[in-house]
């Protein structure tokens, strides 16, 4: 009795009001989403609607099991948990259901169940697990196998099932570990690379080429390298590049201005390092390597996207940087979602006065466009106001991680801030023309069971941790 | 706790950031961009236009001439276009798949958004079998329209047909939009506005696979289409019929003419066409073929646009131009030694007796009498100049509707031409020219041109002794009787009433003077017929032959002009067909002893015999 009043104590209020307001939220939504005259009851359990309350209903079933659990259980089970999802993906590749191109459910009569969903949780839970560990040392190579296999692992599975949105979640919890120290300069790293893959896409390798000269140029100054110097190698490099030109020329190599550039660097490094930076040297060297490790990468890019990418990803991503545009092909979706957020205008048409999602004009209203459904019928009020309730929750998140003793549960609850922050800039981006269109949920509010109990899962773990904040540092 | 406790603020930030870029787009999206607010209206509003049904049209007896049939267009609106299955597609509406896809690029052109016309007025058993299956076929939907009807295949020039609006007519008035038809001749044209009523709209809410959803704000924007108003003609089809039908295998026209009330009984024009013919898919290739392959100009309304010399028939004017002048009584003799012989100028005409009164100049059309009589009108001592005098002629003249527009509620009236003084002294270089330099306008030659439809109204004049009410077409509109107050206005001639006697009498005795009267063939039993012939002299081949009559001679019901080209003269088929037009419409029928007179008119083929002695000419002047 006793135990059972601290729990109610302390659990998080805050956190679970501002869940509730999202479930309800979204539950109104999916209802104007695909509002049918025939069948007006927000409670008629053929639509969608009704069936997103039994859904709800259980999520609050599935929570408050969960916070009857005594929460020294998750991280004592973390490893089970995920070894089971794994079996659980593993199946779901053999016997699943192929909905929309992706093999990613189990059908058990009438219930759908898509166990991507909840290897999220269970990989949080790992990763908390493994990386609270006293042995775990972020920077060895050993600690950092194990956590890209626990990363991994699930990820490459659930690419496998054709669910690319769903395996792309995983990489948000680069943030995790960075929070638990991982260097900034991967951080930083990754930034580039996705800077440098989308001009690769966009301008020609040879522009990314210069302009990660000029970056590296800004770079050596910045560490010391006298401005003379930098002339110096600019001259030798653009010689080099002006002989190799006119030799391509004259002769019969036919090699592109890309490559040109690449072996004028190459030709230059050795005389670059010897003669010009004897006291800097280390650093010098840092910063041709990321030059030349920037230009390879480059290179590879275009091949990358050619060959690893499916074409109908490719032609998303083409989509989006405006390389192409097909406002009634691929760039379809889009072109629709944006007419009805931007129909919106700032308070929206009213409630199930929507024109372009009522009238179907958005694909997968009730799903992965349903922030259209916000945009058009609330507005701009309404959009951003369920934007900042999902960004409330999430710094909350991260308030309540700061304040546990326990690493485990700080690790956890990072994990699932990360997780529904990556899904909501993933989702509504998508929507709203800023991100690839990728097919994964906005928490709480797209329609179904599965994604509305996994983050009630995620999130209600949490809390359970959170509850026992105060208990011995595990 | 934690080295690393600092990077909530960065972790923290990085969310925080995405979500303020989010929020930032979003504004843009919805407040600054107004694009997608008009996207999505497009994107969820069907405007439909609520064709007006066109008004009807009648002739004088209630007989109904132009009526509506529905026709089917086929619309689309490539942006809502779905894959399908084109076979099944192309099959139901009869086209080939390289036709399918020219026209699908054509809609794309024109607009991805709104809709455009696929094809053009399915006919209505087609459209019975596309009805069922069009929800196979996302992006395309049926509007229906109204196409004109003939039950009777006559009349095409007065009846008029329908159009496409064309860039000047869309420029001109804003009500119609591309692909609206519009009256292009005729009585669709004059009284189009009547017709064709004030079509209306309705705005819908569609999905997006175009199926309606509703009225689009309740029907706030929606507007009910008014109907056009129907109209009733003058015409008399069963008559306008009988003419077009005496009038086969020959050129020219008839008009009659109501002298009391300038009704208009019947304005044909031959060879005529039938009004079918420009009706629906076939009416610009129909249009192209009458229009620049057929060199008797079907299109060509002759009984207005064509102005001919009128010949002998203008003698009458001249009678009553002399009488009312003083220049001559009833009594009057003229001598005609086989002509007017002034000096060296002599003006031929037949052997006749000699001298003869004015109802006997008429009788048998004396050249000399008008030759003579018209100098003396313009060398009348009371006038100072041949231009006074010339002018003070041409007034008269005038007075009877001649050189201008009559001003009917026809289109494409012509004025005919009566020189003016000016005229005159321009050509002839001196304002002193003689009465003998212009002697032929006595006698209906020269430089006159006049329209059937001015002559017919010339007759009405003298049928009604001295005035006329302007030829019209229209009887009513809609259910008021109401027409236009010009058409109820008398028009006075500058001729006494009591001068046109002894003309008349002179007209009575061209069809029942007996010998030499060269009207015989136009005398009906019980019924005074009175007329004049006119023989039109044709530089190009047989002269033209030209007959004004009405009846009864007393209570005129009917004035009518009959012209024949190439009818060599007046008394061979414009006087009889005049004669059996007369009696058709006062009797309802030919009596038995004209039997064979109607006969020989209905199978006389003038074109033919043109035709054939063209031919013989070319040889003739080949063998030279």
């Amino acid at each position: 009795m006793n135990r059972k009043v601290s729990l109610i104590k302390n659990l998080d209020w805050m956190t679970i009001m501002l869940y509730a307001i999202l479930v309800f939220l979204g539950w109104i939504n999916i209802y104007a989403a695909v509002y049918n005259e025939d069948h007006q009851s927000i409670f008629d359990a053929t639509q969608r609607y009704g069936k997103q309350l039994m859904w709800i209903g259980a999520a609050i079933f599935i929570a408050i099991i969960i916070l009857t659990i005594e929460s020294k259980f998750y991280s004592a089970f973390a490893y089970p948990t995920l070894i089971l999802m794994i079996l659980l993906l593993l199946a779901v590749l053999t016997f699943g259901v192929k909905v929309n191109g992706a093999r990613s459910w189990f059908e058990l009569g009438a219930i759908r169940f898509q166990p991507a969903e909840f290897a999220k949780f269970a990989t949080n839970l790992a990763i908390a697990r493994y990386l609270s560990q006293h042995n775990f040392k972020i920077h060895r190579l050993k600690s950092l196998a194990v956590t890209g296999l626990i990363l991994f692992t699930p990820a490459v599975l659930i690419l496998m099932q054709n669910d690319t949105g769903s395996a792309l979640v995983y990489s948000v919890f680069i943030l995790v570990l960075y929070r638990e120290g991982l260097s900034g300069f991967v951080l930083f790293l990754a930034l580039l690379a996705a800077i440098f893959f989308v001009f690769t896409l966009i301008y020609s390798s040879f522009t990314v080429s210069i302009l990660i000269l000029i970056i590296a140029a800004i770079s050596l100054k910045t560490i010391g390298i006298q401005t003379k110097q930098i002339a110096i190698a600019t001259a030798m490099l653009a010689g080099s590049f002006g002989t190799l030109w006119l030799i391509n020329k004259g002769t019969n190599f036919q090699l592109g201005n890309f490559s040109l550039v690449v072996i004028s660097i190459l030709l230059n490094t050795i005389p670059f390092l010897i003669y010009t930076y004897r006291q800097k040297i280390k650093k010098a060297a840092l910063v041709l390597l990321l030059v030349i490790g920037s230009l390879f990468y480059t290179f590879s890019v275009s091949y990358i996207f050619d060959t690893v990418l499916e074409s109908h990803q490719q032609q998303r991503i083409n989509e989006l940087l405006g390389i192409k545009s097909d406002p009634y092909g691929t760039g379809y979706n889009v072109n629709q979602s944006k007419i009805a957020i931007g129909s919106g205008g700032f308070n929206g048409k009213g409630f199930l006065n929507g024109t372009q999602t009522k009238f179907n004009f958005v694909p997968e209203q009730s799903t992965d466009f349903i922030f259209c459904t916000v945009g058009e019928e609330w507005g701009f009020l309404g959009s951003a106001l369920v934007l900042l309730l999902h960004l409330s929750l999430i710094l909350r998140l991260i308030y309540l991680s700061e304040r546990q003793r326990s690493s485990f549960s700080r690790i956890y609850g990072y994990g699932v801030a990360a997780i529904l922050f990556f899904h909501v800039a993933v989702n509504v981006g998508m929507t709203i023309g800023l991100a690839p269109v990728i097919g994964i949920p906005l928490p709480f509010f797209s329609y179904g069971g599965s994604s509305l109990w996994s983050f009630t899962i995620l999130l209600f773990i949490f809390l359970r941790l959170d509850a026992n904040r105060l208990e011995l540092l595990r | 706790m934690n080295n690393y406790s600092n990077r909530k603020f960065i972790v923290g930030g990085i969310f925080a950031f995405v979500i303020l870029i989010f929020i930032i787009r979003l504004f843009n999206l919805q407040i600054i961009d107004d694009q997608y607010k008009l996207s999505a209206e497009s994107n969820s509003q069907r405007r439909v236009t609520q064709y007006a049904a066109r008004g009807l049209i009648y002739d004088r007896n209630g007989e109904l001439l132009v009526y509506n049939q529905a026709a089917y267009d086929l619309m689309i609106i490539p942006r809502q276009v779905k894959t399908f299955d084109t076979l099944d597609f192309c099959y139901l509406l009869g086209i080939d798949k390289e036709d399918l896809i020219h026209r699908i690029q054509k809609a794309k052109k024109h607009s991805w958004y709104r809709s455009s016309i696929f094809i053009k007025q399915l006919s209505s058993e087609r459209y019975a079998v596309l009805q069922e299956k069009l929800y196979k076929f996302p992006g395309f939907f049926v509007q229906t329209r109204t196409l004109r009807k003939y039950p009777h295949h006559n009349a095409a020039h007065t009846l008029g047909y329908l159009g496409e609006v064309n860039d000047r007519n869309i420029k001109k008035d804003d009500y119609y939009t591309q692909g609206d038809y519009i009256g292009k001749n005729g009585i669709e044209n004059t009284y189009e506005e009547i017709l064709r009523g004030v079509k209306g709209l309705k705005v819908y809410w569609v999905d997006v696979y175009n199926r309606i959803k509703g009225s689009f704000h309740d029907g706030k924007l929606d507007r009910d289409a008014i109907e056009g108003q129907d109209i009733k003609t003058t015409l008399d089809i069963n008559l306008q019929e009988y003419g077009e039908k005496l009038m086969q295998n020959k050129k020219g026209g008839i008009v009659a003419i109501e002298p009391k009330t300038g009704e208009i009984l019947v304005k044909l024009s031959s060879p005529g066409y039938d009004p079918e013919m420009f009706v629906g898919r076939a009416m610009s290739k129909n249009y192209r073929e009458l229009a620049n392959n057929d060199t008797l100009k079907p299109l060509f309304d002759r009984s207005m646009m064509a102005t001919y010399p009128p010949g002998s028939i203008f003698k009458l004017v001249n009678a009553l131009i002399a009488l009312q002048e003083g220049i001559i009584t009833p009594y009057t003799r003229i001598k005609c030694q086989n002509g007017y012989h002034a000096g060296s100028f002599t003006m031929g005409c037949h052997p006749h007796k000699s001298p003869v009164d004015l109802k006997e100049s008429v009788q048998i059309s004396c050249n000399a009498y008008y030759a003579q009589t018209f100098r003396d009108i313009l060398d009348a001592p009371r006038f100072n100049s041949i231009n006074e005098s010339y002018t003070n002629w041409r007034r008269h003249v005038t007075s009877f509707g001649f050189g201008e527009k009559l001003g009917t509620d026809l289109p494409n009236e012509l004025t005919g031409f009566i020189p003016t003084a000016n005229y005159y002294n321009k050509v002839i270089r001196t304002r002193n020219w003689k009465s003998l330099n212009v002697v032929s306008l006595a006698i209906g030659q020269g430089e006159l041109s006049i329209t059937p439809l001015q002559m017919a109204n010339m007759v009405a004049c003298v049928a009604n002794r001295g005035y006329y009410y302007t030829p019209h077409i229209v009887k009513s509109i809609g259910s008021n009787n109401s027409i236009d107050p010009k058409f109820l206005k008398k028009n006075k001639t500058t001729i006494d009433p009591s001068y046109f006697e002894p003309v008349i009498e002179g007209m009575d005795l061209v069809v029942h003077g007996g010998e030499g009267s060269t009207g015989r063939s136009s005398a009906i039993k019980d019924i005074r017929v009175c007329g004049k012939t006119g023989t039109v002299q044709n530089p190009h081949g047989d002269d033209h032959s030209v007959y004004v009559a009405f009846a009864p001679k007393d209570d005129p019901k009917i004035a009518i002009v009959v012209y024949v080209e190439n009818g060599v003269w007046g008394a061979r088929y414009a006087a009889p067909i005049s004669g059996l037009m007369i009696e058709k419409y006062l009797k309802g029928e030919i009596s038995e002893n004209k039997k064979y007179l109607e006969k020989k008119m209905l199978e006389a083929d003038l074109i033919k015999e043109q035709e054939i002695k063209k031919v013989q000419l070319k040889k003739e002047s080949s063998h030279e």
